[in-house]
């Protein structure tokens, strides 16, 4: 098992010694070495800034909007010979988006992968955060879709700039106070807004709200890529995240009346999936690594029953 | 009597001559002052010079604040100018629609400014849009109703309560009754007559209507090519007017 790196040292330029040359016709990580200093200085900016949306000239990716391109070139312009590559996809990794990414940059950098969140130095995500709590020496990238939470509110680009420039976030909240008076609570399921070191609204991407306390003071580095819309924004590590609320309705998690009927976690966020040719329905953990950690340190007598009918 | 704010040789042109020019003009806290006159008069520039949504080619702009100081709004930065307007100011446009959120209810639409002022208690926040609601003598039962349910008149009414929750010290009001039925004006001119004496905050009405500037203003400015051509106190200037436009357009309207 390899061990992971320290987070700093994924960002050494590959040598011109260095084996991931061979191949002749990309350079290492798909992305020119120029076009990668341009990310990193947005990088750098969006993590003195903390929330702060940072915009970026994206390029190009040999896959459509929609799939990941924004994540996908700050993987290539973090990414570094000696580090680890996990991709998640709605918590899998096994799923063709995943499957799709995570083979794009084994032939882009033959860097190594792996699906165990303890041995990945970046881990790029599409609508989860992994289960198993994350390290200061890793890096989490987000790919998404809207990263502006007023966008829907507020059409008018140079009226959001100013509303995130002075803070003026009324409208917003607007919105919270509309879902409690018509449906009795806030009906934002996923990509619920936050506020990032008591400053910037952001979007979490679509995530589940059962990750949003995840969000915050998360040891690890956490960076979000929009690529249609041409943005990148950062939670430095150990940084406050809070959720919209009022006071007298607080931000809460949906709790399960179940557990995972493969692994009996209590506490992960579970999916209903059809488990056989018959119909049957179970709730399962949606994140398959942790699932499949936790069945295989489970002493045999304790393991649930397998997903069979 | 020390103004609220005070504008000086104020200047906007508009390709060389529309807009306004050389405008000297106090508002006084607890006094409602109408700005009268046609359109292309300059009324218009004015409000939008005065309410900070236009920058004056030329002239000064003073506020007083809360604690007695005197700021040059010309020379404050862009998070205190829009700090004054979301909780010292209020605006109340001409068109309902573009004064209100319409896809939100009517009780979001006078919780806003509170919101974005940092209150974070729905229970509280409803309890003062209904109050609200009752201050300007809408049915607060209808408080989850989508301002599309309300009529031209109840929704100017929601507009002002709206742009009062926050307690401001100054109200803009840009023909805030035209557009409406006849009767309709005079109980939404008599509900503003009730609140300005309530509340004493400073108004200004820009009105072409000079019966709006008889029932409220304290205070007239008459303006004409970009001028203001004549000013006083209201019955003075409705009384005795001394310029001819003046004369021409106190004539034109049926007394009150
Ligand atoms: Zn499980």
């Amino acid at each position: 098992m390899k061990s992971p790196c320290q987070w700093n040292e994924t960002v050494t330029l590959p040598s011109k010694n260095d084996a991931v040359f061979r191949n002749g016709d990309y350079n290492f990580a798909y992305l020119d070495e120029q076009t990668k200093r341009m990310i990193r200085r947005a990088l750098l900016k969006a993590v003195a800034i903390p929330g702060y949306q940072v915009p970026f000239a994206a390029r190009e990716m040999p896959l459509p909007y929609g799939w990941g391109t924004g994540g996908i070139q700050l993987t290539a312009a973090l990414i570094g010979p000696r580090d680890v590559l996990k991709v998640i996809d709605q918590g899998a990794d096994d799923t063709t988006n995943a499957v799709n990414i995570r083979s794009f940059f084994e032939r882009m950098t033959d860097v190594a992968t792996t699906t165990l969140v303890q041995e990945a130095t970046l881990i790029q995500t599409r609508h989860r955060i992994p289960e198993t709590p994350l390290r200061a020496d890793q890096i989490l990238i987000y790919q998404v879709p809207l990263p502006d939470p007023v966008s829907r509110l507020e059409p008018r680009g140079t009226e959001r700039a100013n509303m995130h420039a002075f803070g003026d976030y009324g409208l917003i909240n607007v919105k919270l106070y509309e879902d409690i008076a018509q449906h009795g609570s806030v009906a934002m399921a996923f990509d619920y807004p936050v506020i990032v070191n008591g400053r910037y609204l952001a979007s979490p991407s679509p995530i589940p709200k059962f990750d949003n306390p995840k969000l915050h003071m998360n040891p690890a580095l956490q960076l979000f890529g929009a690529g249609r819309e041409r943005r990148i924004y950062a939670i430095p590590p150990f940084t406050s995240v809070r959720s919209l609320d009022f006071d007298d309705h607080p931000f809460t998690i949906q709790p399960w009346d179940e557990s995972c009927a493969l692994c009996g976690a209590p506490d992960s966020f579970l999916e209903e999936m059809t488990v056989d040719d018959r119909g049957n329905r179970q709730h399962i953990c949606s994140d398959s690594d942790y699932c499949a950690q936790r069945r295989a340190t489970q002493p045999a007598h304790v393991r649930h029953q397998e997903a069979m009918p | 009597m020390t103004a609220l704010l005070s504008g000086r040789g104020l200047t906007r042109m508009f390709d060389g001559k529309n807009g306004c020019a050389q405008i000297d003009i106090d508002l006084h806290p607890g006094e409602v002052t109408c700005i009268v006159g046609e359109s292309g008069s300059g009324k218009t520039t004015l409000l939008n010079l005065l309410s900070l949504q236009l920058r004056p080619d030329a002239g000064s702009l003073y506020y007083r604040t809360d604690d007695g100081a005197r700021i040059d709004l010309g020379l404050a930065s862009e998070i205190d100018r829009r700090r004054l307007m979301r909780t010292e100011w209020g605006f109340v446009r001409q068109n309902p629609r573009d004064g209100l959120l319409r896809d939100v209810s009517a009780g979001a639409n006078i919780s806003e400014r509170l919101m974005a002022n940092g209150a974070r208690h729905y229970g509280a926040l409803r309890d003062t849009a209904i109050d609200w609601m009752r201050k300007v003598e809408l049915d607060h039962g209808r408080v989850d109703d989508l301002p599309r349910d309300f009529s031209g008149g109840m929704q100017q009414r929601l507009q002002i309560a709206r742009n009062l929750v926050t307690g401001p010290r100054l109200l803009f009001m840009d023909e805030p009754t035209a557009g409406l039925d006849v009767s309709v004006q005079a109980r939404l001119l008599d509900l503003l007559r009730t609140l300005t004496s309530q509340l004493g905050i400073a108004i200004l009405i820009v009105t072409h209507d000079i019966g709006v500037a008889r029932l409220l203003a304290h205070r007239l400015l008459v303006m004409r090519r970009g001028r203001i051509i004549e000013t006083g106190l209201t019955d003075q200037v409705l009384d005795d007017p001394q310029q001819p436009y003046t004369q021409m357009l106190v004539s034109s309207v049926l007394p009150v």
